[in-house]
């Protein structure tokens, strides 16, 4: 197993859902306050600053400023909803180099209330864009869903297969008092819930809500008197095949078979050994997708793998234990909410959805139209 | 309602809709290893690395590899909603994507045999069905 050099001391979220009287810099702040507070730690203590942005140029210069701190290691990475999972794993690289000791990655997004997805643009489009924003294919939906007729055709994936992805959330997050949608709903309610972009349904898509969330990181020397068990991080890997879906290798393979096969050798995890998978489930194909890339299953095979509310409460592969984007939160990008549900998890906080004796977990984000991937595993102990 | 995006050609791309508005499709084929490129670049192949793309003719038939029928259009769009919209291999290799002409979307399939039908102002690559 690998060297214990970074763990995760504190995770918080902020408001999540409709929250139309703060901006993204405020989520992120208060999500940074409480995960600090988590690590018994302030913001003086930070010296190694994550964010992707999003709403901003350059977003950890932006954040620096807001929140008064001067990283002796700054990124801002953006590769998508998968950023944050590649900055732990950054921060655990800058850790085990010495550039820092705390290490604050945090996002905000105020997306439902400034006026939720944009789907597309007006005017001219230049560079290679101009080659797939002129056809109107509503972003990121309609590249999901290209993917999602591929494995359809390839594989003989059902609907209805794809509903069992977003029946479980919901069991999930009938259990997470924070989730926004916690009504149960059936594989009937999926399939009869109105075309976004076929075969894709309302209920195959994720949340849009406003939100912020922030995972402190800090060095095995700081981890040693914390408030909370340290969760280390045991493996990281991270790829990105394409940026718009036209060029896409391979439309039913995503680049997380690359982070993933890194990230669990360099654990030294058996994946048979995770009690807890959190994945990035913007919509019920990433999470099918994302199973076989990374290895839980065969090609083709995710459809029959997760039938039978295999990945709900009560199944043998516990999966999204937050409710996912698909039903907890989903403020824009959602990558960090995977290490903070998977946090909680291993130190056994989750109260009703809590996984029995959970000691291993996995984390995968996924960004733009199937792009990039970034994995973890962390380990309790 | 919004207007429509519309293509701006640049250095790398302006080849490509001058020989599209007049009547032929054209792409890129790398001087050193011979493989077919799309989207155009300036000069660097994104297969092999070497310098050196040359415009040659495409057939303009191809196969659909995937579609989706987009339902919930960007607003731009929303007036033509419901509508089909296909990545085509191409003959030549390269995927493109585009939208079909002329077939109902309960009747597109995987592998339907398309071709090149160009069509609008500015003129676009629209496909349709091959027989």
């Amino acid at each position: 197993m690998t060297d214990r050099v970074a763990a995760i001391a504190g995770v918080a979220e902020s408001d999540l859902g409709v929250v139309p009287d703060k901006t993204y810099l405020q989520l992120m702040a208060e999500s940074s306050h409480a995960a600090l507070a988590e690590a018994g730690l302030t913001f003086a203590d930070v010296d190694g600053l994550f964010s992707a942005g999003g709403e901003d140029y350059a977003a950890t210069m932006r954040l620096g400023e807001y929140l008064g701190i001067r990283p002796d290691h700054t990124d801002s990475t953006n590769i998508g909803g998968a950023s944050f999972v590649a900055h732990a794993g950054h921060a655990r690289i800058a850790i085990a180099e010495g550039r820092c000791q705390v290490a604050l990655i945090t996002h905000g997004s105020t997306q439902r209330s400034q006026g939720g997805r944009t789907l597309g643009r007006s005017g001219g489009v230049r560079g290679p864009a101009q080659f797939e924003q002129i056809w109107g294919l509503p972003l990121p939906v309609g590249a999901y869903a290209l993917a999602a007729t591929r494995h359809r055709h390839q594989f003989g994936t059902t609907a209805e297969q794809l509903a069992e992805v977003a029946v479980a959330a919901r069991r999930w997050a009938s259990l997470n008092p924070k989730a926004f949608m916690r009504d149960p709903i059936t594989i009937q309610d999926v399939l009869e819930s109105r075309w976004i972009a076929e075969p894709l349904h309302l209920l195959d898509c994720c949340l849009v809500t406003d939100g912020g969330g922030a995972v402190v990181v800090v060095s095995a020397e700081r981890a040693r008197d914390l408030p909370k068990p340290p969760v280390w991080i045991l493996g990281h890997g991270e790829s990105h095949t394409h940026f718009g879906i036209s060029a896409m290798p391979d439309l039913t393979v995503t680049p997380a078979r690359w982070s993933g096969t890194d990230a669990i050798a360099m654990s030294g995890v058996a994946r048979r050994d995770l009690d807890v998978v959190e994945l990035y489930d913007s919509f019920t194909i990433t999470v099918l997708l994302t199973l076989e890339a990374l290895g839980f299953c065969g090609p083709g095979e995710s459809g029959a793998f997760v039938a039978g509310g295999r990945t709900g409460p009560g199944g043998d592969f516990p999966m999204n234990t937050n409710g996912g984007g698909l039903s907890y939160c989903h403020p824009g990008m959602y990558g960090i909410f995977t290490l903070i549900e998977a946090t909680r998890q291993l130190r056994g906080e989750c109260g009703e959805r809590q996984v029995d004796g959970a000691r291993l977990a996995l984390c995968n984000g996924t960004g733009g139209v199937l792009s990039s991937a970034a994995t973890v595993v962390l380990g309790r102990g | 309602m919004a207007e429509r995006p519309y293509p701006e050609a640049d250095p790398e791309t302006r080849h490509f809709w001058d020989a599209l508005a007049a009547g032929r499709l054209e792409i890129q084929r790398c001087r050193s290893c011979g493989q077919h490129v799309f989207y155009p670049r300036g000069s660097v192949c994104p297969h092999c690395g070497g310098l050196g793309l040359d415009w040659v003719a495409a057939s303009g038939r191809g196969t659909v590899h995937s579609f989706t029928v987009v339902h919930r259009a960007p607003a731009e769009f929303a007036s033509e909603a419901p509508y089909v919209v296909v990545l085509v291999d191409l003959e030549e290799g390269p995927r493109i994507m585009s939208r079909l002409l002329g077939v109902e979307p309960a009747a597109v399939a995987v592998g339907m045999p398309v071709e090149l039908s160009i069509s609008g102002e500015p003129p676009l690559p629209y496909f349709r069905r091959r027989i």
